[in-house]
């Protein structure tokens, strides 16, 4: 049935021993939506993709992958998924060629489709020139765009990305971020997880940010950043702890909230430049101050109180 | 824990890759390394022990020759299920990523299994081909030797690689290695019978594996196998240990790469 939703999580659970990694979260994704779960280290992010790529049993709750159950279905359920771990884990004796021939193996799919995948998606991720290399000596980036390719081989209706793009510089991401534009262009249905907030924003229809295990906020970026923050944002950096410390006083009642962080104040407000006068009014000599527009990132700190990128 | 023979094949094609482009790498150990020991040995030293009537009536170099094969295919399958299961889990990884495919943590443990025998197969051919030269077999049945082989490489290395599949850390193989699979290699009957070891250490020569399959190894290749009864039990014993092992590698697959 169309419109039926690919992923369906309800009271989602996952403990280790006695530690609760992921506690009881509900998540639906839909046909065609690229969906983001965004959050801190050790939110669960991990935890609750390896449950639904179906390499980690629930430990509670109830899941639907492409409407069937992980618990007796995985094999079915992966035959049509796309998978990219955190970790890398490419088969270091093959070349990347093979790397792709043979996981394509994996799935029973004939060889002459795999070649013409294979062809198609070392073109697609600009790896053809390594073709025949080994995997071992490629850069961290060409592993991961690889590792990216790989998990497009069965051509998945479902590809499930963790952090696709940590550790890829500015243009490696880039141009990730505009593979994975096109794939979802031709329907595919992405869900990723991230710790960048432009990451999240530029790619994520919907998305939902996580913290100790749980689910925080829910909705598109615009969404968020409407429900949860202001439009914009006034940031002051202080010489010294001293004038940061005084400052805080000065600022009182400034703006609609005041955050204090270790290296900045941040001062939320729905008219940056006016805020920036009234700072001006009442003598406040910040050492810089900048307005900006309000991002998920200011959405985290609001609902957790901490910062997303360590 | 039903298990598909079409992903076993599948992942066995990945394995028959490798093997043909790194092929040459295990020539040595696997091939030249059992033969020299055979010239060396059933040769050289054979020459010295002449007929003693605790061979079982054939000469050393017929006596050695399946001990020679069986404890080689031994410590072959014996370091497979350690250090490489440790490092494709944990170390590289590649293990943890062919379970994102529809094949599952216990497929993997059964075509890794499956690996480990044929590779055992084709060293007892090389090694039989090499011993019909020498003149290490003295009887047709010596084929069965491979089959042999092939049994006890699942033997070995199912248990161990069930071990090292739960652990996060080598620390504790080369203990094992030095402390179980040498001694093992050394008292099984594989160069003196086992009879020649002190009373109270025979009994243990029955709990190795290594024991039972040179025991039915020399039964095929010297044509000697006066006592039925004994060779169905060494049968038994080392089907059992294969199987087991088989089930613990599943079960240890499963736990550690679906956690
Ligand atoms: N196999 C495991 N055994 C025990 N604890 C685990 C295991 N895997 C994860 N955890 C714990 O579960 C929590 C969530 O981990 P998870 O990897 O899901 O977080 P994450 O959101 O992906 O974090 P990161 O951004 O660092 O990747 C962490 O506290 C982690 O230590
Ligand atoms: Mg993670």
């Amino acid at each position: 049935m169309p419109g039926e939703p690919l992923v369906v999580g309800r009271a989602l659970t996952k403990r280790f021993g006695d530690f609760v990694a992921v506690d009881g979260i509900d998540v639906e994704v839909r046909p065609g939506e690229t969906f983001g779960f965004l959050g801190p280290n050790g939110a669960g992010k991990t935890s609750t993709m390896r449950m639904i790529g179906c390499v980690s049993p629930r430990s509670g709750g109830d899941l639907r992958v492409l409407g069937m159950d992980p618990a007796t279905d995985g094999p079915r359920i992966r035959a049509r998924l796309g998978s990219v771990p955190q970790e890398d884990n490419l088969d270091l004796e093959l070349s990347v060629w093979d790397n792709l021939m043979i996981y394509g193996r994996y799935f029973g799919l004939p060889r002459p489709v795999i070649r013409e995948r294979a062809t198609e998606l070392l073109d697609f991720f600009q790896l053809a020139e390594r073709r025949d290399d080994q995997v071992d000596p490629l850069s961290g980036g060409m592993k991961r765009r690889l590792t990216v390719a790989r998990g497009l081989v069965n051509a998945p209706d479902l590809f499930l990305l963790d952090e696709p793009t940590t550790g890829l510089d500015p243009q490696a991401r880039h141009l990730l971020w505009e593979r994975l534009y096109q794939l979802k262009r031709r329907g595919v249905t992405i869900v990723l997880t991230t710790h960048y907030m432009d990451e999240a924003e530029q790619l994520c229809d919907r998305l939902v940010i996580m913290n100790a295990g749980r689910i925080v906020a829910e909705g598109s970026p615009r969404d968020l950043i409407r429900q949860h923050s202001t439009r914009e944002v006034v940031e002051l950096r202080f010489l010294d702890a001293d004038e940061h410390d005084r400052a805080l006083d000065r600022v009182a009642g400034v703006g609609e909230r005041i955050e204090s962080l270790t290296d900045r104040v941040v001062i939320y407000t729905h008219d940056g430049d006016t805020t920036v006068k009234e700072l001006a009014q009442r003598g406040l000599a910040a050492e810089s101050a900048y307005v900006r527009r309000s991002t998920l990132e200011d959405v985290f700190l609001r609902l957790t109180g901490r910062a997303l990128e360590e | 824990m039903a298990v598909r023979v079409s992903s076993i094949g599948h992942f066995l094609e990945r394995e028959t890759l490798v093997y043909r482009r790194l092929w040459h790498g295990t020539v040595f150990s696997a091939f030249v390394g059992p033969a020299l020991f055979l010239v060396a040995m059933g040769k050289g030293l054979g020459g010295y022990v002449g007929a003693n009537p605790a061979l079982g009536g054939v000469d050393y170099l017929d006596f050695v020759a399946p001990g020679i094969l069986c404890a080689s295919v031994m410590q072959m399958a014996g370091a497979d299920g350690l250090w490489p299961v440790m490092g494709r889990i944990q170390w590289d990884k590649q293990y943890v990523g062919v379970v994102t495919s529809p094949i599952t943590p216990a497929e993997l443990a059964v075509g890794f299994l499956t690996w480990e025998s044929v590779r055992a197969l084709l060293v007892a051919v090389a090694f039989l081909l090499v011993a019909s030269a020498v003149g290490g077999l003295a009887s047709p049945f010596a084929v069965l030797a491979a089959p042999v082989c092939m049994l006890l490489a699942v033997a070995m290395s199912g248990p161990l690689a069930a071990w090292s599949s739960s652990r996060t850390s080598d620390r504790s193989f080369a203990i094992i290695f030095r402390l179980g699979i040498i001694p093992l290699f050394l008292f099984s009957g594989t160069f003196f019978p086992v009879t020649q070891l002190p009373g109270w250490a025979q009994p243990l020569a029955q709990l190795s594996p290594l024991y039972h399959a040179v025991e039915l190894a020399r039964a095929a290749t010297t044509g000697h196998a006066r006592d039925a009864v004994a060779i169905v039990g060494h049968v038994l014993v080392l089907c059992g240990v294969a199987l087991g092992g088989a089930v613990a590698a599943q079960r240890a697959f499963t736990r550690r790469l679906s956690s």
